[in-house]
């Protein structure tokens, strides 16, 4: 792991933890933006943890520009001892998998698709080496996924798969991106899902959507007061749901009356990678004990 | 007499007018860009002339003005973009400030330069803060008149005018920026993914004259052109995506340029989207982010390199054109 420092103009300094994506690179990224939050820095005006870099904002009439990347180099090795473990909370998201939104807008952008013959979760679960659908949405909605960085669009956040390496979801990006996607569409793209959190532009492979808004600009309803739900760090778990239920659960939001299961845990880094899926177990557990 | 309610009327929206003010800081690293004016000095020079606040909200108006019915007098100057404003048909002149009273119809000639006009009238639009600021998010649905361009038919409230501005006063010639002229270069510091391209393509960046594209808008310019980038070859790392423009996704940004499989550069505004899988190959500095949003589809433009030291001496120059600005304005 090699941390490259670079400047983004005169107001940004980005920092790549690590060219390739793991869980480690996300870690140290994490504990450097804390590191840097912390220390208070006079200047700095934005931090954004991203999947394996971040990016510090800051006014250089305030600080040079050099002084603050020397700055940020000492906290490097500050983050390579630092404890690999984080107070969070698992956050459940129902999913309609193949729901009828979806599966319109994947018809209508299917010449933009790799293939076209089939739709984007058959094509997802062939190339993935699953035996069915239905093999592949178990192991979609099995394992957790870990909120790896919020952005693109308000409150979208990059999910990345509490797994081993080999046993990462992986599908390229649409072949060219289409100019629609469903809101709150649950998307997967290279080794990263997302949800969608705003109808819109978007290359993703689409698997399903959730009736659980994630943003609402207006922060009328009772968990999106802060307009958006999500934070990186947070724990997701995916449970797939009917139509019925699909439509109760819409329901239950528009009449103001829908809660969604959030249950604080802890996640350490060392035991994961020790014990992935004892470790995903016990965070199963607490999501539903 | 009860005075009249400050408020106007949309009777044509133009294409895309928003309430915009000089922004929401603090939120990009949960995907919400800044927003604001995409010229901030216009807009801030619009407000002075005004009497306003730097950060009061005024209107963008995009290639084409609108046409508002005023319902109580006030004091109101456009900046910007060289589209003419009109009261009740009659001329007045830009970078000025100038009365409309109740009842009378601000419209605007065609556009002869430049892409974006401001309009502040004094007192400010009084939409409410979101966040922090009245700046409109289209993308999110957030913020200025509920969040979207005015429409015809909206009613926009005016605040309270805190006085202090005056009818004629005008921002002399030499501190206005001159917009829409062909030849136009944006400096850029090289970096982020700077490594990814051949030592040839990052010549031919600089030495290619490129095109904007009709894609251009508050999220980002697209630029069309110059030659392809081709890629210094590598193993594409874990989660990267295939393609070779490809990275592991990161933040993007603002004023940060990328490429997508090395055809078309996207410079990235105020509606940027805060991060994505595309590799960048440097950032405009700030001193040169304003020109961006004054570019006209078709203009040809230049990338010029520049160090971090010439960055930091241009956005020395930007801050004493407003300083210049205020000592002109209080004579």
């Amino acid at each position: 792991m090699t941390v490259r420092y670079s400047y983004g103009g005169d107001e940004h300094i980005f920092v790549e933890v690590d060219e390739e994506m793991s869980l480690e690179a996300f870690f140290k990224s994490l504990s450097m933006t804390n590191a840097v939050r912390d220390s208070g820095i006079a200047g700095i005006t934005e931090i954004c943890p991203a999947n394996a870099s971040f990016q510090i904002k800051f006014d250089p009439d305030v600080i040079a520009p050099n002084e603050l990347m020397a700055k940020l180099k000492i906290f490097e090795a500050a983050a390579e001892t630092s404890d690999k473990r984080i107070d969070t909370r698992i956050i459940e998201i129902p999913v309609l998998y193949g729901d009828p939104w979806t599966h319109e807008t994947l018809m209508r952008f299917r010449e933009r698709h790799q293939d076209p013959n089939t739709t984007d979760l058959e094509y997802a679960a062939r190339i993935n080496d699953f035996d069915s659908v239905d093999a592949f949405i178990t192991a979609h909605a099995g394992a957790p996924w870990f909120v790896s960085m919020v952005g693109f669009v308000a409150g979208l956040p990059f999910i990345y798969q509490l797994v081993e390496r080999q046993r990462q979801i992986e599908v390229p990006k649409y072949l060219r991106p289409r100019t629609d996607t469903p809101k709150l569409t649950i998307g997967h793209g290279g080794c990263f899902g997302c949800i969608y959190s705003v109808r819109g532009a978007g290359g993703y492979q689409m698997f399903g959507v959730t009736p659980m808004p994630i943003y609402d600009p207006k922060g009328e309803i009772s968990y999106l007061r802060e307009l958006m739900i999500f934070r990186p760090g947070d724990i997701i778990k995916f449970k797939p749901i009917d139509r019925a239920a699909y439509d109760a659960a819409v329901e239950a939001v528009e009449a103001g009356h829908f809660e969604p299961k959030i249950v604080p845990v802890s996640f350490s880094l060392d035991a994961f990678t020790a014990d992935p899926e004892g470790t995903n177990a016990k965070l199963l557990e607490a999501l539903d004990g | 007499m009860a005075e009249a309610i400050r408020m106007f009327d949309v009777v044509k929206p133009g294409l895309a007018t928003t309430v915009q003010d000089l922004g929401r800081p603090g939120y990009y690293h949960l995907g919400l860009p800044i927003s604001g004016a995409m010229d901030r000095f216009a807009l801030i020079a619009a407000n002075r002339l005004v009497g306003n606040n730097d950060g009061d909200a005024g209107l963008e108006a995009v290639f084409m003005g609108p046409e508002l019915r005023f319902a109580s007098d006030c004091l109101i100057a456009v900046t910007g973009a060289d589209m003419p404003p009109k009261v009740d048909g009659v001329e007045q002149p830009g970078w000025t400030a100038f009365k409309v009273a109740a009842g009378q119809l601000l419209s605007f000639g065609f556009l002869k330069g430049g892409a974006r006009a401001y309009i502040a009238i004094a007192g400010g639009i009084a939409v409410p803060e979101v966040l922090g600021s009245r700046s409109t998010y289209t993308l999110g649905t957030l913020g200025g008149f509920e969040g979207r361009a005015l429409k015809a038919g909206d009613t926009v409230m005016i605040g309270t005018a805190a006085g202090g501005g005056r009818e004629g006063m005008s921002v002399p010639a030499e501190i206005r920026r001159a917009v829409g002229v062909q030849g136009a270069s944006l400096r850029v510091l090289p970096g982020l993914y700077w490594h990814r391209i051949t030592e040839g393509a990052q010549q031919t960046f600089f030495e290619d004259t490129w095109k904007v594209a009709p894609e251009a808008d508050r999220v980002g310019y697209r630029f069309r052109g110059g030659k392809k980038l081709d890629f210094v070859p590598r193993e594409q790392p874990f989660g990267a995506g295939s393609d070779p423009s490809n990275i592991v996704d990161s933040c993007y940004p603002y004023g940060s340029i990328q490429v997508p499989g090395g055809t078309e550069p996207i410079i990235l505004h105020r509606d940027a989207v805060s991060g994505g899988g595309y590799f960048m190959l440097g950032t405009v500095i700030s001193a040169d982010m304003d020109l961006i949003g004054q570019l006209q589809p078709h203009q040809g433009v230049r990338f010029e390199e520049v160090t971090m030291e010439q960055a930091l001496a241009a956005r020395k120059d930007e801050k004493a054109r407003l300083a210049h600005l205020e000592t002109a304005l209080a004579t």
